[in-house]
């Protein structure tokens, strides 16, 4: 099988760009399909990690001398970047957290806990990842508030006539992926958002599965929070950002305490600092930050339009493949969906699937994908997913579909 | 090769495992479960005083963990407890550790690929673990994520 897929940009090339790529696994060449749990990173922003460290090493934000107001205006910058990327108002919207985890931890925590009473209710969705779950459970145990669901249909779609009939006077927040990890399934979050805006209730959006791989427009979606993972926005691990509405966040109390995040400090009271750094305590993740900033530029320099064009074209040309193995069910088949493949075989494990794989260089992710209860609606126990990002190329997705060819030789 | 990992033997207890049936009069039970893949598994033993008469399971796995407790209950008919937990330390240091693979595990032997795997290694111990708590009549599901 050939390609036919002509991507706006030179595939090859971009691949030059990820040292990690070039390697062989078990003697073969590496397939990476599993860019939904953390994307490669390009050699742009390994540089931008090692010139911190080698050249610019200094703490943020307090120092008079050289390195520490280079090093503070790189981190800053990234801000600006993200600011851009995101397209909010303003740079003091936008929080450094470690990832989407912990920035929706942070509102769970802060927001939440201010604003959520007993009676009160969040509704987040079917298709949540764990980190959009627990921290509302958790928030909903210890306020007495209660969670409620939006179901979804065989394709894993959402089912908004069941949402809106979820929104009352209650309803206090709606916290809902913009794109499923487990299924791929793109929401529609902006009419979700004036839905809920509708019924009074502040929305968040977890945005770790799209904004690598599609533009996001904070303020044409109108979200009241949205969060991020730099390492799947071929970032480090480590740093994410959380963007939030200023009317909110001037409102809500600090997330931790700390150095940075003051004005005044005297044994009776502290002053908190403005935003952002009212919930930055600490020293951050400062290299991370920097390599975040190098990441934004990397995909920009790309184009998201470019990079969703042709991960939408692999996508097809995915389905297709794997919709010719027998015994093969694709799971999450939603008509606005991401390059995520999450599949089961019949009689086969997902986790002997994804050994026999790994043995002929490809990586995919087997099991719940932290979506347990994704899993429970589907009746699986698991599913093997293979998810794709602009440097994969239609030659990996025929080498995965051999690879499944000798699984089923294996098998059965 | 990946052909090491699965053996025939193993291929045929994951098509075709024996033992594969709840069992009504067990006298221990146990689950256990793999938080990290989703695998459940149901154990029965009928004790009659310290040997094991009967053992049976139910579940869903992955080929290793499947034919791990296939071959794990055979194994166990006739064995006295501290038998069977000494067949336990013999079989996880057959999966952890580089020592010389031993006769007295009988047909256990053909998991010593696993090794090479360890990310499968919680995969062919699930059922084991499961004996253990069966054994120690806890209460508690097991979790392979908790030694």
């Amino acid at each position: 099988m050939t390609s036919v897929i002509a991507p706006a940009f030179d595939v090859e090339k971009i691949r030059e760009d990820f040292p990690v790529l070039k390697q062989t696994i078990h003697g073969k060449p590496l397939v990476y399909l599993d860019s939904a749990a953390t994307a490669q990173k390009p050699t742009a922003v390994v540089d931008a990690i090692r010139k911190f460290h080698e050249v610019d090493c200094a703490n943020i934000h307090r120092g008079v001398h050289e390195l520490s107001q280079r090093s503070t205006a790189a981190y800053e910058e990234t801000r600006s970047k993200a600011r851009q990327f995101l397209n909010s108002k303003s740079t003091s919207e936008l929080i450094f957290v470690r990832g989407t985890t912990e920035g929706i931890n942070l509102v769970a925590s802060s927001w939440g806990r201010q604003n959520v009473k007993e009676g009160d209710e969040i509704v987040i969705s079917a298709m949540e990842h764990h980190s959009n779950i627990v921290p509302w459970q958790m928030l909903c145990e210890e306020k007495g508030a209660k969670l409620r669901v939006i179901p979804m249909n065989d394709r894993g779609e959402l089912i908004l006539e069941e949402y809106e009939k979820l929104l009352n006077p209650r309803t206090r927040m709606v916290a809902v992926t913009h794109v499923s990890n487990a299924l791929g399934t793109i929401n529609p979050v902006k009419e979700i958002i004036a839905m809920a805006h509708k019924a009074g209730a502040v929305t968040l959006i977890d945005g770790a599965q799209a904004a690598p791989h599609r533009a996001v427009d904070v303020q044409d979606l109108d979200a009241d929070f949205y969060t991020l993972s730099g390492h799947k926005v071929v970032g480090p691990t480590g740093i994410g950002i959380l963007y939030g509405k200023a009317a909110l966040l001037n409102a809500m109390p600090p997330y931790q305490g700390g150095g940075d995040m003051i004005k005044v400090v005297t044994f009776e009271k502290t002053t908190y600092a403005d935003l952002p750094y009212k919930f930055e305590a600490g020293t951050p993740n400062i290299a991370g930050g920097i390599g975040l900033g190098a990441a934004f530029d990397y995909v920009n320099g790309i184009g998201l339009d470019k990079i969703a064009a042709y991960e939408h074209e692999l996508l097809v040309y995915g389905t297709e493949a794997l919709s010719r193995i027998p015994g093969l069910r694709i799971i999450g088949t939603a008509r606005e969906k991401a390059a995520v493949l999450s599949f089961v075989m019949e009689g086969i494990h997902p986790h002997d699937i994804g050994t026999v794989l790994d043995r002929q260089g490809i990586a995919v992710r087997t099991g719940h994908h932290c979506a347990q209860p994704v899993m429970d609606w589907f009746h699986v126990p698991a599913t093997t997913r293979a998810s794709l990002a602009f440097y994969n190329t239609a030659a990996e997705i025929d080498a995965l579909a051999a690879g499944l060819g000798k699984v089923k030789e294996i098998f059965s | 090769m990946v052909d090491d990992l699965y053996q025939d033997l193993i291929l045929d207890h994951s098509k075709h495992p024996r033992n594969c049936h709840a069992m009504d009069d067990a006298n221990r039970k146990a689950e256990g479960y793999n938080p990290l893949c989703g695998d459940k598994l149901k154990l029965f033993v009928k004790m009659d005083g310290d040997v094991v008469k009967d053992a049976s399971f139910l579940g869903s796995g992955c080929a290793i963990s499947t034919a791990s407790a296939s071959l794990m209950t055979e194994s166990l008919k006739g064995k006295t407890r501290d038998q069977a937990l000494k067949l336990l330390d013999k079989f996880h240091n057959l999966l952890t550790t580089d020592t010389p693979v031993t006769k007295d595990l009988g047909k256990l032997v053909v998991f010593c690929g696993v090794r090479d795997y360890p990310a499968r290694v919680k995969c062919a111990t699930l059922a084991w673990h499961t004996l253990k708590s069966a054994l120690d009549g806890a209460a508690e599901p097991v979790s392979t994520e908790t030694e």
